[in-house]
Parts: structure tokens; C-alpha cells; sequence
């Protein structure tokens, strides 16, 4: 659908967004203009043992929409699920990650699927972003075969290895060695590549995360470890949990980038230098200054722990939804109507996936034996019985 | 107990015609002797030929040639890209370890004793065991968890316990333990071609002790399969389990046994996940007495699940109740004499003979089966 757009004084934002180059494309289909831009990012970058980065990002048109689009789809997606969670078709833990989408699609536009992602149990975005469909989440949101990890993992167990993507880890802080390793066997095969670690600011306080970032120093890893901090560890704040909550300095002898985690265009910027950086010197920590507007999961209402006022301010001033939208505005690369549109789009994407989710049915009783080992050797594995619930695996 | 002394009850005894074995019947005609820590040297030494995904990680297996000098050469011959020497930092190297084999590498992580794995049993159980079955089948974890395993020699509390039993229970692990040099080389070749994550249970005073192996073990190519328990000594009275060190115990009680005409067979386990039930219950419905010995804590032991598999399967067979020897209920002491105590010693299996019945050895079947080979008389 192309997209033409008409030159009107629309809304412009004051400070935050001065383009410094302009960019005057006339009846050009925005969703494929590569013609650049550069923006400033919101805030410069804070460094430690290293050199900050330029605060000045290219990109385009076609970026901006693409930032737009997979940002309100990921929004989307997980108010989504807030409703099925209330109406008890998602069941267990459920982590959701609205506010602090442009973590995902920041990291993506600044690298490429031979890299690889680890994260937490807050994974539903971080999935979509390495390529998982809208199917896939909520069929396995609700444990159905078409599921991502065949409705046999659940909300904290998404994968998908041709994307590079490893999970989806239930253990506050395992997934940060887990990424090392990662690194550790991209540099072993010369695949010059690297692995995002991701982990919060309740994580950045696991020993085994020190243990790793000392390993992989020692043996200059690709490994860049991503905090996405949003300022609470579950329902405890990060002045309560951390005697030093600057999470970018903890790495002492590895540098680190403090990044406003509410801006794609910085978090874009911040990955392409650590990427850069982790290729040629080792590891480096990247601390995203994000949000989390649910609480830590669905059975926290996430206000008992801050005010509703701390909340609203973030999605006024920070929401990186809007922030997008009026860079696309300022710069007249499209109207508001095409972004509502494309909102529309995108619900209607999600409605339409749920629907088909719903459809899917929930795995045969075989699969409780399947997948137990890559090679079964023939093994006997019981059920809860013993004589009727059994199975040979293969 | 305190026994001291044992009473021998010699059993009625009674003409049995029984064939001539020959003790080297197991073995070819070559008759080359090495230690467990030359197969194992050697079994490693040939993957990291074989297949350059395989690469080794642990404390001092690199410069220091290995704390037990398993790894010894290794670091020579494959550079230290392949042989790692890491931190004193389980936790954080096993997560390292096991991340890259998400990735497709084989690491063979060692511990310098499984005591220490508990700093990284995380990884080994949730990030490792779990993954294939929770990702549907994407992430396999080809890795091979190895060190010496129970107790040693007045090592004390910390540095003795047996996790046989820990990383049995757990779906997901392949769990294995050699007692000789065939089982050593054979058992972890097969653990590192295996796709899954394996713990292999090695212990310690094992490794300095020779064994006779035949020129089929010595080949690069020799691998044992997993889940397969091996009759170690044939025998029709009894049917006593045990794996690693045990083995030696039980093949040495054996013979005392056969003395006072009890006929035992020994089953080493090999494989403790997967069991080999098929195994040990053809042997029980032969024999129709179980004895499991092990050395770790007796309370949700190895043993225990032998001994109720047994029973779920083979209960009409047995003539009496199952029997399990294990270690002592409490943390391993330090003093020599409590130390000997808290682990399963030969005389310990020999005293089976006076509850399994075998005071009135002669052999009158209460329980008629049919196919129940026992000898009546």
C-alpha cells in the first residue's frame, strides 16, 4: 500500500527532535525511503572506561516506519495478553514487556540474525523481534501445538535457533553465563558474530554474572551484556537492591554505555558501537534506561511499589511509541492518519492471530514424552502411574 | 555394624555340576593392561581428534596437566583454544560451558569433584537437562559433565559425597560411571558423541588402577552403549548391582561367596539414567534374590530405585526381600576407623548371605515359577 503523504505544517515537536539534515522527499512510499537522516538522540550517552559513542544516529524513513510498526505491534501484543491472562487462557507466569519495546527494536536494527540474543523470562517481544510470528506467541501463550516452543514451554521458554535467539530463562541471572557461552563459541568457530546477554537491574547483582564477565574478559569473548533497567527487581527498587545501582560501571575493568533504553534510535546507536567494540576488545556492559508500565508479571498490579503518578509521567514524557511517532511527524515522513492506520493495522494483526491460536489444539498426550532427550536410546519414561502412563522414547 | 568378626555359616553344601569358567573368558587373548586414567586420557585424546567441536574446560586441566592428570598432554597437543584453564568460578564456567553447547560446540566440562558441581548444579539441571524438552526439541546440549565422583580417602565431609542419586533423578540427563578401563573409554566416547547432556561419575582411587583390555577397547572407534548394564560375573544364587567403585567389591565378595557355594551374579550398572531395568530384572527372575550396593547415602539412593523397580516388575520371582548396602546415614568422618565404617566394605556384601536365607541353602522353591531356573535338590 503506498503511502503518499501531503506536506502540511503537522504537529512538531520543540527540542528533542531538531533534524539535523532534512530530508525533502516528495510522493516518495515512505516504507521504502532510505534516504538519511540524522537524529539526535535524546540524551548523549555516559561512558565508562571507553568513549562514548556520537549522539548523532543515522537513519530513514523506512526505518522510522519500521521502528513504528514493530513497536505498536509488539504494544499490542502484549495488552493482548493481559486479556487473555484475566480471561484464563494464558496460564502460570506471564512477564510482559510494554514500555520497553524499543530495547527490542533498537538491538535489532544494529545487528543481524548470525547474532545471537539471550535473555530472561520477559521474552515476548525480544521473540517477534528476532522473527517469531504473532502465532507462535499466543499459541504458545496458551500452550497449544503451534506454539514456538510447541505449548510445551510457556510465556518464559520462547526460542528460535535459525534466528539465533536462545530463550527465555526462567533463573534470575542463569541466561548471562549462558550468553557468554554463546560468545564463547561464536569467537571458538570465527564466526564473527556477537551475543546480546540481556538481564535486569535485579539480575546485575547475580554472582554468576561476575563470574562470567571475569571469564569472558580473560578470554576477550564478543559478549555484550544488555541491562535492561527498569528500575525495579520484581516489586523491589533498584536503590533497595543495589548498593551501586550505576549497572554500566559494575563491570570495573569492562567499559560500559549508560543509554536512554526509551529511545530506538540511541539503544540503535548503543548496539552498533558494542557490537563494534565487543568484535575487536571483549565485553562490554550496556545499561538501557527502560520501563516497565505492567508490573513484574500478571499477578503484580506493579503499584504498590511505585505511584500510579511515576507511571503516567514515564508514558507522557518517555513512551518510545510516541517519540517515534512525532519524529515521523516532525520530518512530514507521513500523517497522523497513516500512523493510526497502521495502529489499526496492527491490532487487527493481533486479533486476528489470536483467533487463529484459539484454533490450535493443545498437544497430543505423547508429547509429555517427547523431546525428553535428543536421542531417546530406547529409554522407558513413566507417568505418574507407572503401568498405563508409559512410553519408550526414541 | 560392628562386627568384627564375620561368622561364616557354610551352607549346606551339595553337588552342583558347573561348568570350567575361565576368569579370561570376558577377555580377547591379548592381554594389555591400563589404568582408568589412561583410558580416560586416551578416550578424550581421540574425540578431540575426531571432532573439533570437542573442546575442554575446567580447573588446572590445561597447564597443571589435570588435578588428576586425566587431561594430561591434552593442553600440548590441542593448543589452548581447545583445553581451557578457568577460575575457581563453577557457577559461572558450567554456564559458559553449557551455552556453548546450545550453540552447537561439545565442551566436556570437568569438576575437579562432583562436590563442587552443586555451585553450578543450576545449569547442569535447568539450563542443561531441560532445554530440549522445554524448547520442543531446538536446543540440544551435547555436553559432557566429568570428574571423580564419592568418597575418596580422608578427604572428610565436603569432599566425599556420591550425586549419583541427584542427577539420576532428574529427566533429561544421561548419567554414567565406570568401574574399569573398558568401561572408562568405552562409556565416554559415548558420552561425548551423545547429543544430550551426560554427567559422567568417575571416582578417584579408580583411576590409578590397571585393568586388562583388548585390542576391540583400544580402538578409536570403540564405544560402549549407553543404557546397557554388563554381567560382570555370571552366576545363578543371587544378583548383586553396583556401579564404579562397588563393582571391585562385589566381583571380590563374589568369590568369597562362591566358596560357601553361593553363586553370585554381579551386574555392573554402566548407566545409572537410563537404568537398565531389562537387565537387572532378567537377572532377578533368574536368581531370585537382589542385593544393591552403593556407596552414597542410602535415603533416595540408587539402590532404592533398583530395589522398587525390582519389586514393580519381578515380584512373584523374588524368595526374599530385596536388599540394599550403601553408605552410612551421616556426613563422611574423618578418622580412619569411623571413615571405613561409613562406607560399604567386601564383608558388608558377604554378610547378605545370613538375611537372604542362605543359612537353609538348600534350596527348597517355596515360590514355584515357571521358568525359574533355580537348582532344586
Amino acid at each position: 500500500m503506498a503511502l503518499s503523504y501531503l506536506r502540511s505544517s503537522s504537529s512538531r515537536s520543540a527540542n528533542l527532535l531538531r533534524p539535523l539534515s532534512s530530508a525533502a522527499s516528495l510522493r516518495r512510499p515512505i516504507s521504502t525511503d532510505t534516504t538519511p537522516i540524522t537524529i539526535e538522540t535524546s540524551v548523549p550517552f555516559t561512558s565508562h572506561q571507553c568513549e562514548a559513542p556520537s549522539r548523532s544516529v543515522e537513519t530513514n524513513p523506512s526505518e522510522l516506519l519500521t521502528f513504528f510498526r514493530d513497536m505498536a505491534l509488539m504494544r499490542r501484543m502484549e495488552i493482548a495478553a493481559d486479556s487473555l491472562y484475566k480471561a484464563k487462557l494464558i496460564r502460570g507466569f506471564c512477564h510482559l514487556y510494554d514500555g520497553q519495546e524499543a530495547v527490542a527494536v533498537g538491538m535489532e536494527a544494529a545487528i543481524t540474525k548470525k547474532d545471537c540474543i539471550i535473555t530472561a523470562y520477559r521474552d515476548h517481544c525480544t521473540f517477534v523481534g528476532r522473527g517469531g510470528t504473532l502465532l507462535e506467541v499466543f499459541a504458545e501463550l496458551m500452550g497449544r501445538q503451534a506454539g514456538c516452543s510447541k505449548g510445551k514451554g510457556g510465556s518464559m521458554h520462547f526460542y528460535k535457533k535459525d534466528s539465533n535467539f536462545y530463550g527465555g530463562h526462567g533463573i534470575v541471572g542463569a541466561q548471562v553465563p549462558l550468553g557468554c557461552g554463546l560468545a564463547f563459541a561464536q569467537k571458538y568457530s570465527k564466526d564473527e558474530s556477537v551475543t546480546f546477554a540481556l538481564y535486569g537491574d535485579g539480575a546485575a547483582n547475580q554472582g554468576q554474572l561476575f563470574e562470567a564477565l571475569n571469564i569472558s574478559a580473560l578470554w576477550d569473548l564478543p559478549a555484550i551484556l544488555v541491562c535492561e533497567n527498569n528500575h525495579y527487581g520484581m516489586g523491589t527498587a533498584e536503590w533497595r537492591a543495589a548498593k551501586s545501582p550505576a549497572y554500566y560501571k559494575r563491570g570495573d575493568y569492562v567499559p560500559g554505555l549508560k543509554v536512554d533504553g526509551m529511545d530506538a534510535l540511541a539503544v540503535k546507536q548503543a548496539c552498533k558501537f558494542a557490537k563494534e567494540h565487543a568484535l575487536k576488545n571483549g565485553p562490554i556492559i550496556l545499561e538501557m534506561d527502560t520501563y516497565r508500565y505492567h508490573g513484574h508479571s500478571m499477578s503484580d498490579p506493579g503499584s504498590t511499589y511505585r505511584t500510579r503518578d511515576e507511571i503516567s509521567g514515564v508514558r507522557q514524557e518517555r513512551d518510545p511509541i510516541e517519540r517515534v511517532r512525532k519524529l515521523i511527524l516532525s520530518h512530514d515522513l507521513a500523517t497522523e492518519k497513516e500512523l493510526k492506520d497502521i495502529e489499526k493495522e496492527v491490532r487487527k494483526e493481533v486479533d486476528d492471530a489470536i483467533a487463529q491460536a484459539k484454533e490450535s489444539p493443545m498437544p497430543e498426550p505423547s508429547e509429555l514424552f517427547s523431546n525428553v532427550y535428543a536421542k531417546g536410546l530406547g529409554a522407558e519414561s513413566f507417568g505418574a502411574d507407572r503401568k498405563e502412563l508409559r512410553a519408550t522414547l526414541a | 555394624m560392628l562386627a568384627i568378626a564375620r561368622q561364616r555359616i557354610l551352607g549346606q553344601s551339595f553337588q552342583k555340576i558347573r561348568p570350567a569358567v575361565s576368569v579370561l573368558r570376558s577377555y580377547s587373548s591379548a592381554a594389555k593392561k591400563i589404568t582408568v586414567r589412561e583410558a580416560l586420557n586416551s578416550a578424550l585424546d581421540e574425540e578431540m581428534s575426531a571432532d573439533p567441536k570437542v573442546f575442554l574446560m575446567g580447573e588446572e586441566v590445561g597447564e597443571y596437566q589435570g588435578a588428576y592428570k586425566i587431561t594430561k598432554g591434552l593442553l600440548e597437543k590441542y593448543g589452548p583454544e581447545r583445553v581451557l584453564d578457568t577460575p575457581i568460578t563453577e557457577a559461572g564456567f558450567t554456564g559458559i560451558g553449557v551455552g556453548a553447547a546450545y550453540y552447537g560446540l561439545k565442551p566436556v566440562v570437568e569438576f575437579m569433584t562432583f562436590n563442587f558441581s552443586m555451585q553450578a548444579i543450576d545449569h547442569i539441571i535447568n539450563s542443561a537437562a531441560k532445554s530440549n524438552y522445554m524448547s520442543a526439541g531446538q536446543i540440544s546440549v551435547p555436553i559432557v559433565f566429568r570428574g571423580p565422583n564419592g568418597a575418596a580417602a580422608g578427604v572428610g565431609a565436603q569432599h566425599s559425597q556420591c550425586y549419583a542419586s541427584w542427577y539420576a533423578s532428574c529427566p533429561g540427563l544421561k548419567v554414567l560411571s565406570p568401574y574399569n578401563s573398558e568401561d572408562a573409554r568405552g562409556l565416554l566416547k559415548a558420552a561425548i558423541r551423545d547429543p544430550d547432556p551426560v554427567v559422567f561419575l568417575e571416582n578417584e582411587l579408580l583411576y590409578g588402577e590397571s585393568f586388562p583390555v583388548s585390542d576391540e577397547v583400544l580402538d578409536s572407534s570403540f564405544c560402549i552403549p549407553i543404557g546397557k548394564a554388563k554381567i560382570e560375573r555370571e552366576g545363578k544364587d543371587v544378583t548383586i548391582t553396583a556401579f564404579s567403585k562397588m563393582v571391585g567389591y562385589a566381583l571380590k565378595a563374589a568369590e568369597i561367596l562362591e566358596k560357601d557355594g553361593i553363586h553370585a551374579e554381579v551386574i555392573n550398572l554402566r548407566s545409572i539414567r537410563p537404568l537398565d531395568r531389562t537387565t537387572i530384572n532378567a537377572s532377578v527372575r533368574k536368581t531370585n534374590r537382589l542385593v544393591t550396593v552403593e556407596e552414597g547415602f542410602p535415603q533416595h539412593g540408587v539402590g532404592a530405585e533398583i530395589c522398587a523397580s525390582v519389586v514393580e516388575e519381578s515380584f512373584a520371582y523374588l524368595d526374599a526381600p530385596v536388599e540394599r548396602i550403601a553408605g552410612a546415614d551421616v556426613p563422611m568422618p574423618y578418622a580412619a576407623n569411623l571413615e571405613r565404617m561409613a562406607v560399604p566394605q567386601i564383608e558388608d556384601i558377604i554378610q547378605i548371605q545370613e538375611s537372604e536365607g542362605y543359612n537353609s541353602f538348600a534350596f527348597v522353591d517355596t515360590v514355584v515359577c515357571a521358568g525359574n531356573a533355580s537348582v532344586n535338590n
